[in-house]
């Protein structure tokens, strides 16, 4: 399969990799995917007081086209605010990568991931607001 | 060094340049163009007499009758016709026919085939270290079974059948025996007078021959019988009609000639670079060598490296030419079903790589290879977010993941 330059260019310089502490207040992480599909995305950003992502870090297993959609969030959630980042769609990814259509469920997996993050930090923040407010 | 390192010899091989040199000879005006069914003329002759001397070339590497062989366009035509041509051929006799779960795409398509024509077949599922045993085929007998077809080597996983053994319990119960033998001969002895089988496969471009040639033994005591797939001219003894293809017939009687005289060297040899390569891989955590690491022919090595998925990985190599143990390259996203039954989890499937080595592989191909896998690994394993959790000491099988 011929994969587009920018799916190379992620999957042999992948952004922002490694892990944040994912019991902290202020990180959310998305975990998507399951082994046996052959693919598992870990997204994880970490927000300011304002809402505002301001880093992202991922480890994927999974196809080069995977680690490259995976990698691209990271760049293009940091800056933004919780609502703009759920709002990325699979669509931007897969057109951004040119990924084939056998390949559009890595971006699908890319956009549940961000989705469960935002989630997640959102459950935290939500909790401490009903403890801050009982 | 010829990049990427060629290690895909049972995908393909190249031809060895002695084969092709003589198919050349077989083409111009000048060579032996001529058609071997022409009785009329010296060029037919010529050209009859080079099929002849391949028919004799080919059977004597199995031990055979020259008679018994029977030219086919390759292994999945001859498994076609062994099949097909058996079954429908004594179908009075029984409907009932015994495979396995891990053979090749043309064996187990034709078997669903003749499913939707009305035959029953059995898909017996090999032990653990990819084996189909004697004992399991005996268990699987039935009064009406008719037919038995098992491959001799695996070409996923390079593990060998014990088919001497099965051609016996099959000749007890008068249970026509075919072996699918694509990926065994020039690798392991195969002597067809003393193994009970009475079809067999080959394939010439496994074993340095062209692409699009192959044959299909046919036993003559006890005498088989197969209706015909191909009808025509009465080719072959009418068992396969169609014009002989003397360059290709040519390519592949030398390079079963050449075999003959080289597998014993080259088996040791070639056995010799596997374990180099993998002595130099086997070290690292969580790797794991797929099917019987005994019971194997000496050219295939098929390896899961856990926590990493086998497609990047092979992104990741593209200086060597491998195939993914998983499907992965291919259309299909599922993973390897030959792995699967051997039951390979899942996830290991797609973690999994097979490795073959042939007669054109140096100690500097796999030595770069080995350094090369080493790199992809550590570095897809800093990716991974499965390995993470393995040293973290997270037992994966206990997550519930959400499947997509």
């Amino acid at each position: 399969m011929a994969y587009s330059d920018k799916v190379i260019d992620h999957y042999e310089h992948p952004r922002n990799v490694g892990r944040l502490d994912d019991k902290a207040d202020n990180v959310g992480t998305g975990m998507v995917g399951a082994p046996a599909c052959g693919d598992v995305m870990r997204l994880q950003i970490q927000v300011d007081d304002n809402g505002i992502i301001e880093d992202a870090k991922f480890k994927t297993y999974g196809c080069g086209s995977a680690i490259a959609s995976s990698s691209l969030l990271t760049e293009w959630v940091k800056g933004k605010s919780l609502d703009e980042a759920a709002q990325i769609k699979n669509t931007e990814i897969a057109e951004e990568l040119a990924l084939p259509p056998v390949k559009i469920h890595c971006s699908v997996l890319a956009e549940d991931a961000i989705k469960a993050a935002v989630k997640n930090i959102r459950e935290k923040r939500g909790e401490e607001a009903e403890q801050a407010a009982g | 060094m010829k990049l990427p390192i060629y290690l895909d010899y049972s995908a393909t091989c190249p031809v060895d340049p002695r084969v092709a040199s003589k198919m050349a000879e077989q083409l111009t005006m000048e060579g032996n163009f001529g058609n071997p069914a022409s009785r009329s003329h010296l060029y037919g002759w010529k050209a009859e007499e080079a099929v002849e001397e391949a028919r004799r070339q080919v059977a004597e590497l199995v031990n055979a009758d020259p008679r018994e062989i029977v030219w086919t366009s390759g292994a999945t035509e001859s498994d076609n016709l062994a099949i097909k041509g058996a079954a429908h051929f004594y179908q009075g006799r029984g409907k009932h026919i015994i495979t396995s779960k891990i053979e090749h795409k043309a064996v187990l398509d034709t078997c669903r085939q003749l499913e939707r024509e009305g035959f029953e077949v059995t898909y017996l599922n090999p032990k653990e270290d990819g084996i189909v045993y004697p004992e399991q085929v005996a268990e699987a007998m039935r009064e009406d079974t008719i037919l038995v077809s098992l491959m001799h080597v695996n070409n996923e996983i390079g593990v060998i059948n014990d088919i001497a053994a099965i051609g016996e319990l099959c000749r007890e119960r008068k249970v026509i025996f075919h072996v699918d033998a694509a990926q065994s001969p020039g690798k392991i002895d195969i002597d067809l007078a003393e193994m009970k089988v009475d079809l067999m496969s080959f394939s010439a471009h496994k074993i340095y021959g062209p692409k699009g040639i192959g044959a299909l033994y046919v036993r003559r005591k006890p005498r088989v019988r197969l209706e015909a797939q191909m009808h025509g001219g009465g080719h072959e003894r009418g068992m396969r009609s169609g014009t002989l293809p003397t360059h290709q017939i040519v390519g592949m009687g030398e390079a079963f000639r050449i075999a003959k005289e080289e597998m014993a060297d080259e088996a040791k040899r070639i056995l010799a670079l596997r374990d180099r390569f993998w002595s130099q891989i086997s070290d690292m955590e969580e790797v794991h060598i797929n099917g019987s690491a005994e019971q194997r022919v000496p050219g295939n090595l098929n390896v899961s490296f856990a926590f990493v998925e086998g497609e990047s990985l092979i992104m990741s190599l593209k200086d060597l030419a491998i195939s993914s143990g998983s499907a992965c390259t291919s259309a299909s996203l599922e993973p390897s079903y030959v792995l699967r039954a051997l039951g390979v989890n899942d996830e290991l499937a797609h973690s999994s790589l097979r490795f073959s080595f042939g007669r054109f592989t140096t100690e500097q191909d796999v030595d770069t290879a080995a350094k090369e896998v080493r790199k992809a690994v550590e570095k897809l394993r800093e990716l991974s977010p499965l390995w993470d959790m393995y040293k973290d000491g997270v037992d994966l099988s206990t997550i519930e993941w959400a499947a997509h």
